[in-house]
């Protein structure tokens, strides 16, 4: 009814060889040019040397210096010219990379969104990170997220909201909202994110972009701040399926510093399917039905169709223990989280309160340090695991867990993929659910069981909602996402798939741009950003 | 003094591992060295950072367990023990809890209840006047030691005394030292005990209410502490008072014994599975490994003594003692000629070498040579050489080391065996006194002892006591 | 659900201090997260093993090589309080 999927556009993978193509014959791009080019077509560009690494690096420092949604907590100081020799011979070149607050960055502020550890400046850098930057992409900025990465809409951060640049009044969603917000808008041409009950899935449906959660283990997390270690998971946050999977394959792999991390079995291909012939897509009736939005389910059936016209087949599943997975969750998660935060207690870093004896000093810093709601989940997680309750919270959860794995299993028996609607809802207005926690959890409704069972889970645009309401830029909606996720290490079918879907659905995510008072910005250097940290 | 109470007394020991590196991270073990000069992000407890176990505190864990003839998990997993303290800087300890690498086993007359794996806390320095802990008001944290393998051995309540307790602690050190696990030095911290103690009457079954006695840091405190703290129970229980669960700390210097209840919230651990550590599966090629660097211990060797017609006592005081142990197997297999009698040349080495060593040396660091003192056994064994001679020739040897049987010869103490010159010798005594002799013949016994001191004399200790006697009894005609 | 003294207890075990205006609210937050949570509680788990990792790895061991530690200056240079060579903090026992 009032949905509005947009008729068939030329994708950015497209539009942008086209740009790089035609800038490779004649003269030079100019900065909002290049800015338009996906990661991919960029780092074509620079390997083809169109374009200078360090051009593209000072347009998105600058750009990103004209932020006006409060994406990012850190921009880098450094001209691009300092940020190394110009990467030609790298895989990518030099394309700058966007990494939220909470990976370790050496010298470089690692918040993770919480006054109690402002200022902190790690002495090392996440393996993730460093592969990346190995791989060819410098740090251009770090980006806002809720505190500890615990939260559905970035209203969580001790450094203030992000804004959804579909709408500024609404959340761009969370935890990697700074990231998710800054890719949409473009001021990073990709950007990195964690993921830990929908966190890079959620926004990137809330933003419009694509999200990606790795299989559980896929992806080192030494150097990641923790939130819930068995659940915690980094993976990209781009504007097209093709830039995911090019960042994931410069992601994966074993690291020895992560006891939990796995050799990927394969290397990760860049996607190329054009139809989805024979793959059998299985929609879960318990995250497709009840509890989510009209809107979102009329964009989000719209893009079951356009699967279907690519050849699909379309099967009811179903996943019976789903339904309690969120209850789960908010027992593992926070019960992880109550102990993972205990080493921030004024001691060795961070945040210190003034008392004169141990236990005051302890309390009162975690006091002030600490946000309402990560108060909340230390609190929750200390009471699951508290001795009369453990069984009846954290064991029954670890066991709800099992049930999901299997119910998982079992359907990949049927199916190839699973398909849900990445969020309940659109992006919320601002403020709309701080009130009540448990409305704002259940955002994570239809991302968490995934998370559960450490598969991985793509979330890509569907289309918009929210047009009869008028919604949106013009009043056309808020954009809408789909999640497609599929057994353990089954990323490069699922990167293929998404991306078969991705360009038949061609959404337009221009209206989410910046506005040109900001691209001035991109013009005049935009100040010295670096002034920010 | 327990008359009428039964102490049951079971013991905690923690032990440092001997690794290069700490239980999860790089850095490597050091004592003393300047503070918090051997931290990395995972030690310190970094945001971020994640622990690795090292194979060979696991290594380490197993060999103990074999030791132990304890049961070793196929599968076990480490937990995080949750609390807040300044040298725990995860706020957590990885420890284990309900499947640790080795459940029971046995170490002399004491049931293991269980070994697992664990790392140390960082060290704290109380600033403070006296450096008594409750004068200071403020602390300095020392990561050094922070992450260091341990492995904490649980007994079971098997021990009855304060000097079985000490004793039985003493065995399981040269156990370990013997594996080569770890330093087992209390003053440096790596052997650390808590005992918890109970009394009940004697002959009930029946447990009593335990205390946990912390830290006591040398055998001499163990057994003071423990002794002071049945004493302590012992007073309450006879006056009718009843013994309160807590922790205590034993003052050495004072004796006394006081209640370590911190000013803290009682204590839930909020213990859960870990999950930055996948499970430990103990495969084949672990085992075997464990297996093949494990060398007979203290207790079997003891029995192995005994078999060789050595006393309990010998036999332990060889065994228990390393080095000792080791000096009386290079006797035995020296091929001396003539060959000692095993507990003739156990002798030797207890009552004799050792005496003659200063304290703490070790005969294999003395002159004297495992083949020499075999050697010179062998001799007085096959009554070559008299005893009181061959205590000379030991003098010698260790005074300069050498041949036994060179000196013997160099020195002319071979013994004098009943041939005519001895006869000679004898005669001369009788003749010397002569009143003795008369006694001897009128059946006074005793009296032979001048007459035997003589011939001793004349022949600078050479003759055999028995052959001078039956000498003289021959040449009185009795 | 929980109330005041439990919210209170979570608190000092977690060492996190509630100003007086904190503990109410919490404890109805809680609640209502603690009620929906309960929901588990209904499902029939007789027999169904635990699942603290997903994927069924072991061992993942680190050969007992020495890796180099940090620099003193650069562990000491984020810490709130030093003294000397070490951090310093309030005695336990004060």
């Amino acid at each position: 009814m009032g949905t509005h999927v947009p008729e068939r556009q030329p994708p950015f993978a497209e539009r942008d060889s086209h740009l790089a193509h035609r800038f490779g014959e004649s003269a030079r791009m100019s900065a909002n040019e290049m800015l338009e080019l996906s990661a991919a077509a960029a780092v074509r560009a620079l390997t083809a040397g169109e374009l200078e690494a360090s051009e593209l690096f000072d347009a998105y420092r600058a750009r990103a210096g004209a932020d006006e949604l409060n994406c990012f907590t850190w921009i880098t100081p450094e001209q691009g010219a300092r940020q190394g020799a110009p990467q030609p011979e790298t895989p990518l070149g030099g394309v700058p990379l966007a990494v939220k607050d909470l990976f370790c960055t050496e010298g470089v502020p690692s918040q993770s969104g919480s006054r109690i550890l402002e200022g902190y400046l790690p002495p090392y850098t996440a393996t993730v990170v460093e592969r990346l930057q190995r791989a060819g992409a410098p740090l251009l900025a770090k980006t806002n997220q809720d505190e500890f990465a615990m939260g559905s809409s970035n209203e969580n951060s001790a450094y203030g909201p992000v804004l959804n640049p579909w709408d500024r009044t609404r959340v761009p969603g969370g935890s990697s909202g700074g990231s998710a917000a800054a890719v949409a808008a473009g001021l990073a041409p990709w950007a990195l994110g964690t993921d830990t009950g929908g966190s890079i899935r959620q926004p990137a449906a809330l933003c419009g972009i694509v999200g990606l959660k790795p299989t559980y283990g896929a992806v080192s997390r030494y150097g990641m701040i923790a939130f819930a270690s068995s659940l915690d998971q980094a993976g990209p946050l781009t504007r097209d399926v093709g830039d995911a999977a090019l960042m994931l394959r410069h992601m994966v792999g074993r690291d020895e510093c992560d006891a939990t991390s796995l050799d990927f079995p394969h290397e990760i291909a860049l996607p190329s399917a054009e139809s989805l012939e024979g793959i059998r897509l299985g929609v879960p009736e318990e995250l497709a039905g009840e509890g989510i939005e009209a809107g979102v389910l009329d964009a989000f059936n719209a893009g079951l169709r356009q699967a279907e016209r690519l050849g699909a087949k379309i099967e009811q599943v179903r996943l019976p223990h789903a339904p309690h997975a969120l209850s789960a969750y908010y027992v593992i998660a926070p019960a992880e989280a109550s102990s993972n935060l205990a080493r921030f207690d004024g001691v060795r870093y961070g945040l210190r309160a003034d008392a004169d004896d141990l236990v005051g000093m302890y309390t009162r810093t975690r006091h002030d340090g600490f946000g309402a709601e990560v108060k909340r989940r230390i609190m929750l997680g200390t009471y699951a695991l508290s001795s009369g309750y453990y069984d009846a919270f954290y064991g029954r959860a670890q066991r709800v867990r099992t049930k999901i794995v299997e119910d998982f299993r079992a359907v990949f028996e049927q199916v190839d993929f699973v398909v849900t609607p990445t969020s309940p809802t659109v992006a919320f207005e601002l403020g709309a659910k701080t009130g009540d926690p448990l409305s704002m959890y259940l955002n994570d409704f239809c991302t968490v069981p995934m998370s559960l069972a450490g598969i991985p889970a793509i979330s890509i645009p569907c289309g918009l909602s929210g047009a009869e309401h008028g919604l949106g830029p013009g009043g056309k909606g808020l954009p809408v996402g789909l999640q497609l996720a599929g057994p353990a290490f089954s990323e490069n079918a699922l990167l293929d798939a998404a991306y078969a879907l991705e360009q038949a659905l061609g959404f337009d995510s221009a209206p989410a741009r910046l506005p040109a008072s900001a691209r001035q910005g991109a013009h005049r250097d935009g100040g010295s950003p670096g002034e920010r940290a | 003094m327990t008359t009428n109470y039964e102490p049951v007394i079971g013991l905690e020991i923690h032990i440092q591992l001997a690794t290069r590196t700490k239980m999860f991270c790089g850095c490597e073990l050091s004592f003393g060295d300047p503070p918090n000069t051997h931290t990395c992000p995972v030690c310190l407890g970094l945001p971020g950072a994640l622990p690795v176990a090292n194979a060979r505190a696991i290594h380490f864990g197993l060999m103990i367990g074999l030791a132990l003839g304890s049961t070793l998990a196929p599968r076990s997993i480490f937990h995080r023990k949750n609390y807040f303290y300044p040298d725990l800087p995860k706020g957590y300890q990885i420890s284990q809890y309900d499947e640790p690498l080795c459940l029971g086993g046995q170490l002399a007359e004491v049931r293991i209840h269980r070994v697992h794996l664990e790392d140390d806390a960082a060290k704290l320095v109380h600033v403070g006047s006296s450096g008594r802990i409750h004068a200071s008001d403020a602390s300095i944290v020392d990561f050094n030691r922070g992450g260091t393998p341990l492995a904490e051995i649980v007994t079971e309540p098997d021990l009855r005394s304060a000097e079985q307790a000490g004793e039985w602690l003493r065995l399981l050190r040269t156990t370990m030292r013997r594996l080569g696990v770890s330093d087992v030095n209390m003053e440096e911290g790596s052997l650390r005990c808590d005992a918890n103690i109970s009394l009940r009457p004697a002959g009930e079954s029946e447990l009593g209410t335990k205390t946990e006695l912390k830290n006591m840091n040398s055998f001499r405190f163990i057994e003071r502490g423990i002794r002071a703290e049945i004493v302590r129970q012992e007073e309450i229980l006879s006056g009718g008072g009843r013994v309160l669960q807590e922790t205590l700390h034993f003052d050495p210097d004072s004796g006394r014994i006081t209640s370590l209840r911190s000013k803290e919230q009682a204590h839930d651990y909020r213990y859960f599975p870990e999950p930055d550590l996948v499970p430990v599966a103990v495969e084949e090629a672990m085992l075997d490994a464990a297996q093949a660097a494990t060398p007979e211990l203290p207790a079997a060797r003891a029995e192995r003594f005994q078999g060789l017609g050595l006393s309990v006592e010998s036999a332990r005081r060889l065994a228990f003692t390393a080095e000792l142990g080791d000096y009386f197997e290079a006797g035995l297999s020296a091929e001396a000629d003539p060959a000692p009698a095993p507990q003739t040349l156990a002798n030797w080495i207890v009552a004799d070498l050792l005496a003659r060593l200063e304290d703490g040396q070790s005969p294999a660091d003395s002159r004297v040579t495992p083949t020499a003192l075999a050697t010179l056994s062998g001799m007085v064994g096959a009554k070559q050489v008299s005893v009181g001679a061959a205590r000379q020739v030991l003098d010698r040897l260790v005074a300069e080391g050498g041949d036994p049987a060179a000196i013997v010869v160099a020195e002319g103490l071979s013994a004098l065996d009943g041939g005519d010159d001895l006869a000679a010798v004898v005669a001369a005594a009788l003749a010397a006194n002569a009143d003795a002799a008369e006694r001897v013949k009128a059946g006074n016994a005793k009296a032979i002892g001048p007459i035997v001191g003589y011939v001793m004399r004349e022949t600078k200790g050479r003759a055999d006591g028995g052959e001078v006697t039956r000498l003289v009894n021959e040449q009185l005609g009795i | 659900m929980i109330d005041r003294e439990e919210v209170l207890h979570v608190a000092a075990l977690a060492r996190m201090r509630l100003n007086e205006e904190e503990i109410e609210p919490m404890a109805r937050e809680l609640s209502a997260v603690l009620d929906h949570v309960a929901k588990i509680g209904e499902l029939d788990l007789e027999g169904v093993p635990v699942t603290t990792h997903v994927a069924e790895v072991t061992g993942r061991l680190r050969p007992d090589e020495p890796c180099e530690s940090l620099p003193r200056e650069v562990v000491l240079a984020q810490a709130p309080a030093v003294s000397g060579e070490g951090f310093l903090v309030p005695s336990p026992q004060a």
